[in-house]
């Protein structure tokens, strides 16, 4: 537990309580009892092999063959950072977070305003939104596909009808990545809108009680109470999103396998040909280590503007 | 005694174990490491939907020709998910003792020392030999002398014709069968008919997110015109400019300037216009028979068309074969058990073709059963025509390489990019590849 206090010149000081010196050893051992089945999983299956991963990257690994292979030093890496298909493809992760996270957020932020105000048949409502998201990824991506058809799919019929030409939604490298990520937006918005839909409900409504009292519109209600009080839900969704859409994978796989010609293709589907067609385990490690520094890079960058946001609180 | 929540899950925990010891044998077995009950053939194989369930007849077949045998397969998802597991187990020492394995990744296997050798005095015991084999297949399987692999099939890419539209059109012959198109203008001709005879589309192959096909198509026109992509194992680009611009030319004439052929499509909306009746001529695989047949449309299949080939006809295509992986400690016994399964295999090759492919078990492929089953066995000049990818550590079925290249000629046939800046993206994304060292 911390309790943060603030000190005579105006800065905010962590402490941290002390545990009851009784209690100490007692709870930490029942503690670590009930964490070990989870810790020796994760360590077995997660924090092993993650090891495991970053020794493989400085080796001459293959899939066909046993044992390590012949030392690489710091050849993988230089092969990847020193060739094209690194960098397109951590673009492309880039390009595919840039264009779901932001409706991601406000999206889900304006249904969920909109839901609220609902009085009755708002289960219905929040059934439609979140109903997508508990479709697999297999499922979703399927259901789009056909969608996405040229020729005979539902989105060139109905494009059709009100006289636009359909664009070749997964085969052409200008829309292919922007149809995928619509069809993402589908699918995820609705888990984003329950946070901010159970974040709304906790905003006390006298507060907008006493705005209204004071004159103030919806709008500038909104602006100045609703967006405000929803900072921590919007960050922990923001952050969210960032970090899930740098681990892009599933449906770049089943809709596009990384076509058409390479556009589609992500940093996770670049390890997938590169370890399991290629077979090169080496180097696809290292490309995973790379990958893993720019999501860290991403996670402390957010760190510190949830920090400097609770320091600003 | 009223049942209180820890008797409750105490009782749980020992009806659950015991329950798990009690299981059958294969289970505990594949949990503990342990063997199967001697004497069970353990296969692994990648054929699910229509081809998988052939498999299971055949498997059945086996089961009661062979009393004295267990059997206990497996099947793996197609592709990579089939060729890492095989890899890893075989490297793991717990390979299975049979498994099917395309003849284009036959040579990274044995390259890399994961295939048993099968020696002539074995397979003769089981009735096997050169003389029994399409040449085609059977030299492909051969490495410095030794047999490493048993050919099941030759599976080539074909010609799928819609009969009542293609009748209509004037384009059958007295029986029935489509009249033979050789040459360029004769394809296009026969495009152009069928569609006139009421299809919106002359013909159609699939062309998004579906680099293999748009491989093969590529290869089989490419091959008949006598060029070549890889030598030295992959270590050089032999890819002849002139010859994959004439068929990328080619290619772009048939979707993108006469739109006889649509542009834009993907596997299974390939397979639904033509089984609507949409389009009149359908280039895949042999192996969507069983599609079309279960739709009940009118159609019927033959050969590739011979484009460029003239008297030397090519075709892509590439063969299932039956593979023994290594193992420390191989004894005599395992080695007949697999024999003997592949022996049933091929025995019953004529329910494996039914699903479309070409058998290279010659017994039953020049025996007069087979020549009767239409229209399967009106393309079984394949078997021995059909080019396989040039071998190299990145190629294969379902390999990078088919990504490559694939990628590429799907551009063209998009209208995304001209004939020479695909082929000149080809070489160099192959450049790239045949400058990398194989895994090792």
């Amino acid at each position: 537990m911390t309790t943060t206090t603030r000190t005579a010149s105006g800065s905010t000081v962590r402490r941290a309580a002390k545990p009851a010196s009784g209690r100490a050893s007692g709870d930490n051992r029942a503690a670590l009892l009930f964490l070990a089945p989870f810790l020796i999983l994760y360590i077995l299956f997660v924090i092993g092999p993650g090891l495991y991963a970053v020794v493989l990257s400085f080796t001459n690994a293959s899939l066909v063959r046993s044992g390590l292979g012949s030392f690489a030093g710091f050849g993988n890496y230089a092969e990847a950072l020193g060739g094209h298909d690194f960098w397109n493809t951590l673009w492309h992760t880039l390009l595919f977070t840039i264009l779901t996270t932001p409706p991601l957020v406000i999206l889900a932020f304006l249904l969920a305003l909109l839901v609220d105000r609902v009085g009755r048949g708002r289960w219905f409502f929040r059934f439609a939104f979140f109903a997508p998201y508990v479709l697999a990824s297999a499922v979703m991506a399927l259901i789009w596909i056909w969608i996405y058809t040229p020729a005979i799919g539902l989105a060139n019929d109905w494009l059709g009808r009100i006289g636009i030409t359909a664009p070749n939604f997964l085969g052409d490298p200008k829309w292919a990545m922007a149809s995928v990520a619509f069809a993402t937006v589908w699918w995820t918005l609705g888990f984003n809108f329950v946070l901010y839909l159970a974040g709304l409900q906790d905003i006390p409504r006298d507060l907008y009680e006493a705005a209204s009292l004071d004159g103030t519109g919806p709008v500038k209600q909104i602006r100045h109470i609703t967006i405000p009080m929803l900072g921590r839900t919007t960050t922990l969704v923001a952050v969210l999103q960032v970090i899930a859409s740098l681990k892009i994978f599933d449906q770049i796989y089943i809709m596009t396998q990384g076509g058409p010609n390479f556009s589609t293709r992500v940093s996770l589907e670049y390890i997938y040909d590169v370890s399991f067609t290629d077979m090169r385990i080496g180097y696809g490690s290292a490309v995973s280590v790379l990958l893993f520094i720019v999501i860290l890079v991403v996670s402390f960058i957010w760190l510190g503007i949830v920090q400097r946001q609770e320091k600003g609180v | 005694m009223s049942l209180s929540r820890r008797r409750f899950l105490q009782g749980s925990l020992i009806a659950a174990g015991a329950g798990g010891l009690s299981a059958c044998s294969s289970i505990g077995a594949g949990v503990t490491g342990g063997s199967l009950p001697a004497d069970t053939v353990n296969y692994w194989n990648l054929f699910g939907g229509g081809d998988g369930v052939r498999m299971q007849e055949m498997q059945k077949g086996f089961e009661k020709a062979n009393p004295s045998l267990g059997l206990q397969a497996v099947t793996l998802t197609w592709g990579n998910p089939y060729y890492t597991k095989l890899s890893l187990a075989t490297i793991g020492d717990k390979p299975p003792d049979v498994a099917v394995s395309h003849l284009s990744r036959v040579p990274t296997l044995v390259s890399a020392g994961l295939l048993q050798p099968l020696s002539p005095d074995d397979l003769s015991r089981h009735g096997m030999s050169e003389d029994k084999f399409s040449p085609g297949p059977w030299k492909q399987s051969q490495f410095n002398g030794q047999t490493y692999a048993i050919p099941l099939d030759t599976h080539p890419i074909v010609l799928f014709y819609n009969t009542k539209l293609c009748k209509k059109a004037g384009l059958l012959d007295g029986n029935g069968n489509l009249k033979s198109m050789e040459g360029e203008s004769a394809f296009v001709d026969a495009l152009e008919k069928v569609k006139k005879a009421g299809a919106q589309w002359g013909g159609v192959c699939s062309v998004n997110a579906d680099t293999a096909t748009n491989w093969r198509f590529f290869q089989s026109l490419y091959s008949q015109l006598g060029g070549e992509v890889l030598s030295d194992d992959g270590k050089k680009v032999v890819l002849d400019d002139a010859k994959a611009t004439k068929v990328l030319n080619f290619l772009k004439h048939l979707s993108v300037d006469s739109k006889l052929m649509p542009s834009g499509v993907d596997y299974g909306g390939a397979v639904a216009m033509f089984a609507s009746g949409q389009a009149g001529f359908y280039l895949e695989g042999e192996w969507e028979i069983s599609t079309f047949q279960t739709a009940k449309m009118p159609f019927s299949m033959t050969l590739f068309p011979n484009v460029y080939g003239g008297s030397n006809y090519k075709v892509q295509g590439d063969s299932h074969t039956l593979i023994v992986p290594a193992v420390s400690g191989a004894d005599q016994k395992r080695t007949d058990r697999a024999l003997a399964f592949v022996r049933s295999m091929l025995d019953q090759s004529l329910t494996w073709a039914q699903g479309g492919h070409v058998p290279a078990w010659l017994p039953v492929k020049d025996s007069a059963e087979y020549k009767k089953l239409k229209p399967q066995s009106n393309y079984a000049a394949a078997g021995d025509a059909a080019v396989y990818d040039p071998p190299a550590w990145y190629s294969g079925s379902g390999s990078n390489f088919e990504n490559v290249t694939g990628s590429a000629i799907a551009t063209v046939r998009a209208g995304q990019a001209d004939p020479k800046s695909a082929v000149a993206a080809m070489r160099r994304g192959l450049q790239t590849y045949a400058e990398t060292p194989a895994p090792a």
